[in-house]
Parts: C-alpha cells; sequence; structure tokens
C-alpha cells in the first residue's frame, strides 16, 4: 500500500503525459466514427458512414494509392542508399569519416520547407516537373539522413571481419553485399524501409509543393480541411494514423526480435 | 618452385607517426608453420593482415610464391585468413558457410556438396551440414572456420589468434590438430598469438614480435633455450635472470660480478660491460657438484613452493644477504617446504649471455 502511495505522483504524471501525447489522436479517431455532420461532441454515437464516404471519394482513393507507391518506391531507394553509404563508412576508416558523416547527417537538422523550396529551384533549373516523382525525390532526400544513421549503427566491428572474410574467399564487392553483407543487415535494412516509408506517408510540405495535378493523401485531407472540417477529415486522418502505426511496429517488431537474437 | 613461399622484404606499416611495422624481412617456407607470437599491440597481427592482404604495407615487398602481392587484393591471393572471431556468415548454414569460397569460384553445386562435406570430415564435423552457426559451440564454430578456409585449397593458411576464445582444454586439443592438420595438407601455416606454450607447441619456427620488429627467430627450443635478447627470455616463459659487470675474460670464459657473488660463464664480454645471465627455473638444481662446467650459485632459502602438478614451483631467496630473487622448478617427488635452504648449481652451458 505504501508502495503505491510513493508511486502514485509518478504514475498520475505518466498518465498526464500520455494523455498529452495521445489525446488529440484519440479524439480524431473517435469522432472519425461520429454519427452526424460535425466532428465535435457531443458523440452522438458509432458510425461508419463517414469511411463509407471517405472510399467513394475517388480524389482521396487515387491519392491514397498515390502515397503508397511514392511511399514504397521513395522507401525503396532511400534504403538502398542509405545501405550503401552506411557500408562504405563501416568499411572503410576514411580520413574525413567524421566530416562525411556529419554532411550525411546534417540534413536533419533543416526544415522541410527549406529544403522542399531549395528542391523546388533546383528541379525547375534540371528540368523536372512538379509531379509525384518529383515527392519522390524529396522524400529520399529527407529521410537518407535517418536510414543511413539506423543501418549504419548496426554496422559493428564483427561485420569488418565478414566482409573480410567474404572477400578472401573470392567474393566480389557485389557478391559480398548481395550473398553476405544484406542478408545479416536484413532487419535493419526493413526497419530502415518501414521508418522511411512512414515518414513519406504522412508527410505534406514537400508533398504540397512538389506536386501538382497528381497528389498524396496528406494534401487531399488538407483541400477538405479547408472546405470545412467533416468527420470525413478524421476517417482519412485515421486511415493514415493507423496504416503508420502498423509499419512502424512491425519495424519496432523485427528489430526487437533480432535484438534479442543477437544476445 | 621455390622453397620460399612468402617473403616479406623491409615491410613497414605506419599509422600517422606510429610504426606499427618497423622493416619485417621475414621469411617462410613451403611447409612450414611459422608462429609469429608477441605481446598485444606488438604488430603480429597487422603482419598477417599484410600477408593476407586486408592492409596495404607503408614500404616494402610481399612476396607470395615467386610473385610480388604487396597490392594484391586478398581474393587474388592464395591465402585465406582464419578470423579470431571466426567471422562466419551468422545467416547461412554451416555447409553454406564452408562452401562458399567455392561457390565463388563457380564450382557446381554437386562438387560443392563434396568438397564441403570433405572438408568437414577433416575437421570433425561430418555430418554437421545442415546445421546454423547460432547451433554450434565456441569450439565447433573454430572447426567450422577452419574448414571454410580449408575447403579452397589455400598455399598459405592464415591462422590470426585462432584459439583465444576457447577453454584451455579444447584450446590445447585443438593445437595438437592444428598441427595434424598442417601436417596432412601439407600447406603452409602463419599463426598469430600471444601465448607462448602455443607458439612453441605448434610451430617449426618462432618469429618472435616486439614493437613491430622482429625480436628473436628459430625453432622453439632454440629461442626458449637460447633466447636473442632480453625481451626474448622474458617472454618466452618463466627466467632468473642475474645483472652484472664482467670482470675478467680469458678463454671464451668470462667471470662476471653478479648480486650472487662472482660467477663463470661461458662467453666473451669487454670487462667492464654489463651483462644479463639467463637460467631457466628448471635449470637450477639442488645440491652441490663439484665438476667442472657448474656454476655453484651458494645457499638458499625457500620462500614460497607451489604445486603445479607436473612439478612444484619454488620461489627462494638467494645470494648476499639473502637478496636475490630466484625462481626453480623441482620434481613433484622432491620434499621442499618454505624455510628450507639448501646449495644450489647450474650447468655452465645453460647459462645464456644477453646484452641489454
Amino acid at each position: 500500500m505504501g508502495a503505491w502511495i510513493r508511486s502514485a505522483p509518478a504514475m498520475a504524471y505518466l498518465i498526464a503525459a500520455l494523455g498529452f501525447i495521445y489525446l488529440p489522436v484519440v479524439v480524431l479517431v473517435v469522432f472519425s466514427f461520429q454519427d452526424g455532420l460535425l466532428p465535435v461532441p457531443p458523440f452522438k454515437g458509432p458510425s461508419l458512414q463517414w469511411y463509407e464516404k471517405m472510399f467513394a471519394n475517388e480524389r482521396l482513393v487515387e491519392s491514397l494509392i498515390n502515397s503508397v507507391v511514392v511511399a514504397v518506391s521513395s522507401a525503396l531507394v532511400t534504403t538502398i542508399l542509405g545501405f550503401l553509404a552506411a557500408y562504405g563508412m563501416a568499411r572503410r576508416t576514411p580520413r574525413f569519416a567524421g566530416g562525411i558523416r556529419f554532411i550525411l547527417m546534417a540534413p536533419l537538422t533543416v526544415s522541410y520547407l527549406i529544403i522542399a523550396i531549395g528542391l523546388l529551384i533546383t528541379f525547375n533549373i534540371v528540368g523536372i516537373q512538379k509531379s509525384l516523382f518529383a515527392v519522390g525525390l524529396g522524400h529520399v532526400v529527407i529521410n537518407l539522413p535517418l536510414c543511413f544513421a539506423i543501418i549504419y549503427s548496426q554496422f559493428g566491428d564483427h561485420l569488418r571481419n565478414i566482409d573480410w572474410a567474404a572477400h578472401d574467399l573470392g567474393a566480389s564487392d557485389v557478391q559480398t553485399l548481395l550473398h553476405v553483407i544484406a542478408p545479416i543487415m536484413k532487419p535493419s535494412l526493413f526497419a530502415s524501409f518501414c521508418l522511411s516509408a512512414t515518414l513519406s506517408w504522412d508527410e505534406f510540405i514537400i508533398a504540397f509543393l512538389l506536386s501538382r495535378f497528381d497528389v498524396t493523401m496528406p494534401v487531399v485531407i488538407f483541400e477538405m480541411l479547408r472546405a470545412g472540417l467533416t468527420p470525413e477529415v478524421n476517417a482519412a486522418g485515421t486511415m493514415v494514423f493507423a496504416i503508420s502505426m502498423v509499419t512502424v511496429g512491425i519495424a519496432a517488431m523485427v528489430m526487437a526480435v533480432n535484438h534479442g537474437e543477437r544476445k | 618452385m621455390s622453397d620460399r613461399l612468402v617473403e616479406l622484404k623491409g615491410v613497414t606499416k605506419e599509422y600517422g607517426s606510429v610504426k606499427a611495422v618497423d622493416n619485417i624481412n621475414l621469411t617462410v617456407s613451403r611447409g612450414e608453420f611459422l608462429v609469429l607470437l608477441g605481446p598485444s599491440g606488438s604488430g603480429k597481427t597487422t603482419i598477417l593482415s599484410m600477408m593476407g592482404g586486408f592492409i596495404v604495407p607503408t614500404a616494402g615487398r610481399i612476396i607470395i610464391d615467386g610473385e610480388d602481392v604487396t597490392e594484391t587484393p586478398p581474393a587474388l591471393r592464395p591465402t585465406v585468413t582464419v578470423f579470431q572471431d571466426y567471422a562466419l556468415f551468422p545467416h547461412m548454414s554451416v555447409r553454406e558457410n564452408v562452401s562458399f569460397g567455392l561457390a565463388m569460384r563457380k564450382v557446381s553445386k554437386a562438387d560443392r556438396h563434396k568438397l564441403a562435406e570433405e572438408s568437414l570430415e577433416t575437421v570433425g564435423l561430418a555430418g554437421f551440414g545442415d546445421r546454423g552457426v547460432h547451433q554450434l559451440s565456441g569450439g565447433q564454430r573454430q572447426r567450422v572456420a577452419l574448414a571454410r578456409a580449408i575447403a579452397v585449397e589455400p598455399t598459405v593458411l592464415l591462422l590470426d589468434e585462432p584459439l583465444g576464445a576457447l577453454d584451455l582444454k579444447i584450446r590445447r586439443q585443438m593445437q595438437e590438430e592444428l598441427v595434424h592438420l598442417q601436417k596432412s595438407l601439407g600447406a603452409t601455416f602463419v599463426h598469430v598469438t600471444h601465448d607462448q606454450e602455443e607458439a612453441m607447441s605448434l610451430a617449426n619456427n618462432i618469429a618472435l614480435i616486439n614493437q613491430g620488429r622482429i625480436e628473436d627467430y628459430g625453432p622453439p627450443n632454440r629461442v626458449y633455450l637460447r633466447p636473442a635478447t632480453l625481451f626474448a627470455a622474458n617472454f618466452m616463459g618463466d627466467s632468473n635472470i642475474f645483472e652484472g659487470t664482467t670482470v675478467a675474460c680469458e678463454d671464451g670464459h668470462i667471470r662476471v660480478d653478479t648480486q650472487m657473488g662472482q660467477l663463470a660463464f661461458a662467453g666473451e664480454a669487454e670487462p667492464g660491460t654489463n651483462v644479463h645471465i639467463l637460467l631457466r627455473p628448471e635449470q637450477i638444481r639442488v645440491g652441490t657438484a663439484d665438476d667442472d662446467g657448474m656454476i655453484m650459485l651458494g645457499e638458499i632459502k625457500v620462500i614460497e613452493v607451489v604445486f603445479q602438478g607436473t612439478h612444484k614451483l619454488c620461489r627462494v631467496r638467494a645470494g648476499k644477504d639473502q637478496a636475490v630473487d630466484l625462481l626453480l622448478r623441482l620434481p613433484q617427488e622432491h620434499a621442499v617446504s618454505p624455510g628450507d635452504t639448501m646449495s644450489v648449481h647450474a650447468r655452465e652451458t645453460d647459462a645464456v649471455l644477453l646484452r641489454d
């Protein structure tokens, strides 16, 4: 009983903190099931009408597919580039390793808005039109530092000898990467893919500024918001949130299982 | 086909201003078991890595089988390395690990299977092919690493402290097996270790490395019994070293003034020079002997007796005022206990004269 009283403030603090983080999400999700025209209290009972409406909204469904395509393809490219960069950094210890790592990681601190403006200007010069392709490239740019960091952190010293052993036994660089290093790194490659797909999936600023006719889901949700607050927006938001959570959850599980195996 | 299989000529490796390896000249003959022995940080692993092609020397040439391979990548060298941590591929089965090198050499799957099984049989792991690497003990992983290396039939097998992680019993057993393996394959082995007992039980020749240089080189009994330097004498096992000044030198004999009194030894040195005299603990015998060629070391007092199974290791005091600590190795049956006093002597021919 005494322990309970002593830990009560800590418990209260935990609940308050979690509430602060998750309450907006809970409200969003709950009012997506609103049986009424406005996503505001009082809650008038559960209904799936807004989900029906959402799936009947062609522009929204189309954007959902666009989002998936952009997320998967940009995550794939990001993971491959991040993997190659991490391998290169881990394998050799170049004199400027620290500097290179800094340059690779620095974009994490730059606001998406700044990156988007930079990309907009650059694409204009190079001749790349505002499009889903441009959005995908933008997402590669913003997610690469994180992917690199995740994968690089998993390159241990033991991998150096494994890499040497593969070369020693006659494997080329490509063979070593494909047959030895990539399979060993599979869990962190997968985690990095999931995270960068998730970040691309609900990214708005770059998607908004670099697209024109075909747009991703966050952009459509933004348009709907400007038209007015309806539970349909909640339903769309709930969907974005649910898919993100599932993807991140899978990534976390894969990492945890892998971590357990290593011990 | 020359007898000199591996030649290191003036090989140096610098990291910044630090010389990890300093102008090494070394030859490994075909069919030889060479051990690079030395304390950690002595540069022995760097030398091995340069033979294997993982590190390119700052200066000097490396010639293997008549070909200059100084800058040849590991894949194109006739060497294979067995790493200290084994570096097995964790996502592959034992068989896939062992046949990896063969697969890279485009050997057909059926032949690969057969050759891998043969390699596994050689290292005593017949039938282990389907197991995962995670299911193996440390000793078994060590064997898989060996099997993987010998499967591609390297001309030179490089072993980087391969027994370092094993417990003593398996370690001794693996030492024996390594010697057998080397003989039956007729291959050339270069083995790195910091364990002088391991070095002596494996090697045809020991290259003792210290601070990036070869401190001593030769067959184990020579390096142990007649070490070339003070460092070699100390590193190769327990030793008694008397420091003294030469007072006279004639007919190949010198008289040295030590803390044990004036002693005569075989050897030559200018009078007035400082010398060190090495006697191994087992070379000091109990009793007085009047024969020629014996060094009388006088009365000693036993301080401590440690029973070590095959013998008793005794810590004793000798010399004037019993100021000199000595180590003696006495037979098990020798009744001795702390506080005993006795006379000891040694054969003059056993003593090794060393300079600073």
